[in-house]
């Protein structure tokens, strides 16, 4: 099926007025050499019914909350979410609009991104916010840009306990800008160390990049190492992996946090097997027009109204073009109206919650973990909702016994970090009733053959 | 469209005033004309050297956005403090209130490139 | 005439922010079943600051008050140029808000997630059908992540034969993230101008051995297809550069041409614009990338690769660019799109192509005589119009406010640059005649009346909600959130 309105007749009467004897006379620029002289050989059209079942063959392939029990998390996380945000967010006025470049018909639109902004300033402790980015790796590589353009510096000092994923998009970004990316290492803890950061950081470093959550969910004590990054007139970049912590950690903004960054996934966004999702990006109010992506901000209209517009565009690709502060050209615009959603709906209160009953089935889990018989906890700093094990036994072995009863058990981590060998991350939501906690750490003890 | 008998001209529309070995430099009625409503302006430091044809300030419309040129080579003196709290004066007095800055003059001889009055006039004719 | 605008009832909200009332709620979760723990004090934070209270219903009125002040291509017309604002069938909602797809986790083991990489696998084979290329990376999130990773692939192509080169061409109808992503490759952006078409000798002239790639939108971006294509890729390769094709125009060529086949060596899609995906007020869509097999080695991070009876992934690509984002792209719009694809076939495909081109012809040839057409060729999806011939001192500006009033989104305004006050049409394949009439209708009459009463155009529009706004305050002063009223001692 094709969504085509015309009749025949429609067509006959359209093209006498364009005056063209067939279809195929309008497409005469393009030089008959160069037409495809076959159909395209595709599948045969289907109707919805039977597209709707061939989408549901391929849904049952997949392994999901709903077919397993999951601990699975590493920056994508398996977050309830109310029945509202679908509904609302679904709703065509938002969806089927594209950029709110004719303000007058986008108010709704820009409201929201507006309330978008305030939230994750609001969350992240920060002074202004974008309206989204791709994703959060790819607002950390941006991030790291602009600490280079604020600073005209070119040396960008990683966290190896930052996301694989991001560092490794971060490294992408850089490889043709000629930046120099040092990476600082993990101390025994589980955190960034220090005397590495000490040894690196000078007054040629542009920005110094942190997890926070870090990827073994531990929560980096960032306040004394701000003012050693500010002392070299370096920016302090801080990446939130896993926005829900935000509701019980301290804001990166209070810390000294100049650039904060993350993923907005656990607001109300589907995981979808790792996209779409929304990349937040917030920053302090004077380094606002360094900012790469959209904002809106708030005016008036002429009968003196309030309203919103995008605003500080000649920062921008459309305006700017080679001398733009990023590429970027959308948001992820339905991804932050979930967000916007979400977050309305659970407030102060909600947030905090949300939160506190993450923190504690992690630490639940984490206890009864490392109380079996060959499981142990590599790290010693305080974590959030995941937390790394470490395995007697191969880890290759400990995933499949626990596939084998129906549970995801988490994200083996040698693939990322060669030295962790039968390391695996374990994360627990509040969608895990401790019911699934305790089947996990049962069958995690059943006898090893 | 406004062009001071008493300034100098160049042809990326900025102007000029000669005091002795200081010279005053702003943009011309025509630029802020072109670009619009201005909210956004940004000027060196005092003390920055500024070399003849080479960027020193931004002015920023809604929708546009332009390199201002130094007319000639120079160390900054002063600068307008006015014009970031309120680029909107650039719109509304381009020759008096919305100067940019003063650059004291290295070689006063480059100053014999620029346009008077009359060549300006004659150069926005053609441009257009 | 038929007028579809009228001034309906618009309620007023306020910021969400403005709701709150201590101690509401709007959100349940079930009885922590677990000690509750707590976090070092050094590591907690106080309350939250001006996070809103508010009760489920006050946010369902909320967004559906502000979703009013909206216009979507499901209210009507949406002829953006260069957007392809077509119709989104529902049915891919439906499909992509299945459980099985929406919930599965990024780091789910491969052998339970062989429904997510099909999809993945199968979506590339499909583009790469109708584009010709033999490689197709789903990996970037929209068509500027697209044209950076497929700026990458040619600079680390160009990279292992030994010297990355200098320069970048691009014409000066592009879009402006062109030489954004050429310019994150670390290339230096040479502007070539073109007239209309742009000249295989004009690229030729261009070309020398420092020159890594040229970028070109084809159809360009005033609708015209690119008659020298063929040469001007040559032309290029013959000083061992390659050439980017721009896909936003896609919709005009579906089972008609495909880019491979005229010599182009790396193109992205936008899914949003071509394969119906909905563009949700800014994003998100996806902007995959084909390229041809030489260039293959070097595509992001991951690859999806069928094995004898399974999917799995390639982890063994030492030439590639590495990646540009998190897991594996936007697979929330790669399952909409594939829903697509599958319910058009190829001749759904190819008459979706046919019909856009149709649609987009026929309102040339309505408005030409009210028009100003700047470049006369025959074109394709889309129609540049200038404001030469709008009176009373009116402004495509103006014209744009004024159809709001008559009820349709404006076209896509002032771009390209090289049309001054350009109006740009893509009406899309999904328009019946009866709303394109409606539309040339309206357009027809802003003509007249920026004639007999200039001040109609002038003063749009009046029957929105809320009038022009005051983009210079916004600018000069931003305030780009709420923030909390100091309470009154």
């Amino acid at each position: 099926m094709a969504f085509t309105p015309h009749t025949d007749n429609d067509i006959v009467q359209m093209l006498k007025v364009i005056g063209a004897n067939s279809i195929d006379d309008l497409f005469k620029e393009i030089p008959a050499e160069v037409r495809n002289k076959k159909d395209l050989k595709l599948e045969a059209p289907l109707s919805e019914s039977e597209v709707l079942r061939e989408l549901q063959r391929l849904a049952n392939r997949n392994a999901t909350p709903e077919t397993h029990r999951s601990f699975l998390g590493g920056g994508t996380y398996n977050h309830f979410i109310p029945a509202v945000v679908d509904f609302l967010t679904s709703r065509s006025e938002f969806a089927t609009a594209y950029t709110p470049y004719q303000s007058e018909i986008s108010q709704g639109t820009l409201q929201a991104i507006f309330e978008f902004q305030t939230l994750i300033c609001q969350i992240t402790g920060m002074e202004a916010a974008n309206a989204s980015m791709y994703d959060g790796a790819s607002a950390c590589a941006e991030a790291a840009l602009m600490a280079a353009r604020l600073t005209r510096r070119k040396k960008i000092l990683t966290s190896r306990a930052l996301h694989p994923e991001y560092r490794e998009t971060l490294a992408t970004y850089c490889r043709f800008l000629e930046m120099e990316l040092i990476d600082l290492s993990f101390n025994k803890n589980g955190e960034t160390s220090l005397e590495d950061l000490q040894a690196h950081l000078d007054d040629q470093t542009a920005g110094v990049i942190l997890g926070y959550p870090n990827f073994f969910g531990v929560i980096e004590n960032i306040a004394p190492l701000a003012p050693l990054v500010h002392d070299q007139g370096a920016k302090l970049v801080v990446a939130v992996q896993e926005a829900a912590s935000l509701g019980l950690i301290k804001a990166p903004g209070a810390l000294g946090a100049d650039i904060v960054i993350g993923e907005g996934q656990s607001f109300g966004i589907p995981p979808a097997f790792g996209g779409p999702h929304a990349g937040f990006f917030a920053v302090r109010q004077k380094d606002v027009r360094s900012i790469p992506g959209r904002l809106v901000g708030e005016t008036v209209d002429q009968e003196g109204k309030r309203g919103y517009v995008l605003t500080l565009s000649t920062r921008e690709q459309h305006i700017r073009r080679e001398k733009a502060t990023s590429n970027i050209c959308s948001n992820h615009g339905l991804c932050a109206l979930r967000a916007t959603v979400y977050l309305s709906l659970l407030g102060k209160d909600g947030l905090r919650t949300v939160a506190v009953q993450n923190h504690s089935k992690a630490e639940y889990a984490k206890q009864q973990i490392s109380a079996v018989d060959g499981f142990t906890l590599p790290f010693s700093a305080p974590t959030f909702n995941e937390f790394v094990i470490e395995a007697k036994e191969p880890v290759e072995q400990v995933m499949a016994r626990l596939e084998s009863n129906g549970i995801l058990g988490g994200i083996p981590l040698q693939t990322f970090y060669p030295e962790m060998e039968n390391h695996f991350l374990v994360c627990v939501t509040e969608q895990n009733s401790r019911e699934d906690i305790d089947i996990l750490v049962q069958t995690l003890g059943t006898s090893r053959t | 469209m406004e062009i001071p008998e008493e300034l100098k001209f160049t042809e990326d529309h900025e102007w000029v005033l000669v005091e002795d070995d200081i010279v005053t430099v702003g943009i011309t009625d025509f630029a802020q004309e072109s670009l619009g409503d201005i909210v956004f302006v940004e000027l060196p430091n005092v003390g920055a050297k500024v070399d003849a044809g080479k960027a020193f300030g931004v002015v920023e419309s809604v929708k546009a956005v332009s390199d201002v040129y130094a007319p000639i080579s120079g160390q900054v003196v002063e600068i307008n403090e006015e014009l970031p709290d309120a680029p909107e004066v650039i719109n509304t007095s381009p020759y008096e209130d919305g100067w940019m800055v003063k650059i004291k003059v290295e070689d006063l001889a480059d100053l014999d490139d620029l346009m008077d009055a009359n060549a300006y006039q004659e150069f926005l004719e053609n441009e257009d | 005439m038929n007028e579809i605008g009228t001034r309906g009832l618009a309620l007023n909200e306020k910021l969400i922010f403005e709701h709150s009332r201590t101690g509401r709620r709007g959100f349940s979760l079930p009885e922590l079943d677990v000690p509750e723990a707590s976090l070092p004090g050094e590591l907690t934070r106080d309350e939250m600051d001006g996070l809103p209270e508010v009760s489920e219903v006050e946010v369902v009125r909320h967004f559906t008050r502000l979703s009013s002040w909206n216009y979507g291509v499901d209210s009507g017309f949406y002829p953006l140029g260069s957007c392809t604002m077509k119709y989104n069938p529902k049915v891919n909602e439906t499909a992509a808000q299945k459980a099985g797809l929406a919930l599965i986790h990024p780091y789910t083991p491969a052998a339970l997630s062989q429904g997510a990489m099909e999809i993945i696998y199968k979506l590339e084979q499909m583009l790469g059908e109708i584009s010709g290329f033999p490689a197709i990376t789903v990996h970037p999130a929209a068509g500027a992540h697209g044209e950076l990773t497929g700026m990458m692939v040619i600079r680390a192509f160009h990279e292992k034969q030994g010297n990355p080169r200098r320069k970048v061409l691009i014409p000066d109808t592009a879009h402006g993230t062109n030489p954004a992503s050429a310019v994150l490759c670390g290339y230096e952006v040479v502007s070539i101008s073109s007239d209309g078409y742009l000249a295989a000798e004009e690229v030729a002239a261009h070309m020398d051995d420092e020159v890594a790639a040229l970028m070109i939108t084809n159809p360009n971006t005033l609708g015209l297809f690119e008659k020298e294509i063929v040469e001007i890729c040559a032309a290029v390769h013959a000083k061992g550069g390659l050439v980017y094709c721009d896909g936003a125009n896609m919709n005009a060529l579906l089972g008609v041409c495909k880019p491979a086949d005229l010599g182009i060596d790396v193109m992205h899609f936008n899914l949003h614009k071509t394969f119906s995906t909905p563009h949700g007020g800014g994003g998100p869509g996806a902007g995959p990338v084909g390229v041809t097999k030489e260039l293959e080695p070097f595509l992001p991070h991951p690859r999806i690769q069928l094995k004898k009876d399974h999917y799995a992934w390639d982890v063994n690509r030492p030439d590639a660019i590495g990646r540009l984002r998190a897991f594996h792209g936007n697979f929330g719009i790669l399952v909409r799109a594939y829903t697509y694809i599958r319910m058009l076939g190829a001749d759904g495909l190819r008459r979706t192509s046919e019909m856009a081109v149709l649609n987009a012809n026929y309102i040339r040839a309505r408005l030409e005589p009210h028009y100003h057409l700047p470049y006369k060729q025959r074109s394709l999806h889309e129609v540049v119009f200038s404001e030469q011939n709008l009176k009373g001192g009116c402004h495509t500006m103006d014209a744009a406010k004024r159809l709001i009033d008559y009820g349709f989104h404006p076209p896509t305004v002032y771009f390209p640059l090289v049309v001054k006050g350009a109006i740009m049409i893509e009406p899309t394949e999904t328009e019946t005649r009866e709303s394109i009439d409606e539309f040339c209708d309206a357009m027809i009459q802003i003509a007249k009346e920026s004639e007999e009463n200039p001040a109609l155009l002038k003063m749009a529009p009046v029957k929105t909600r809320t009038r022009r706004m005051d983009e210079a305050l916004a600018a000069r002063k931003p305030k780009l959130r709420w923030v909390k009223e100091e309470k009154k001692n």
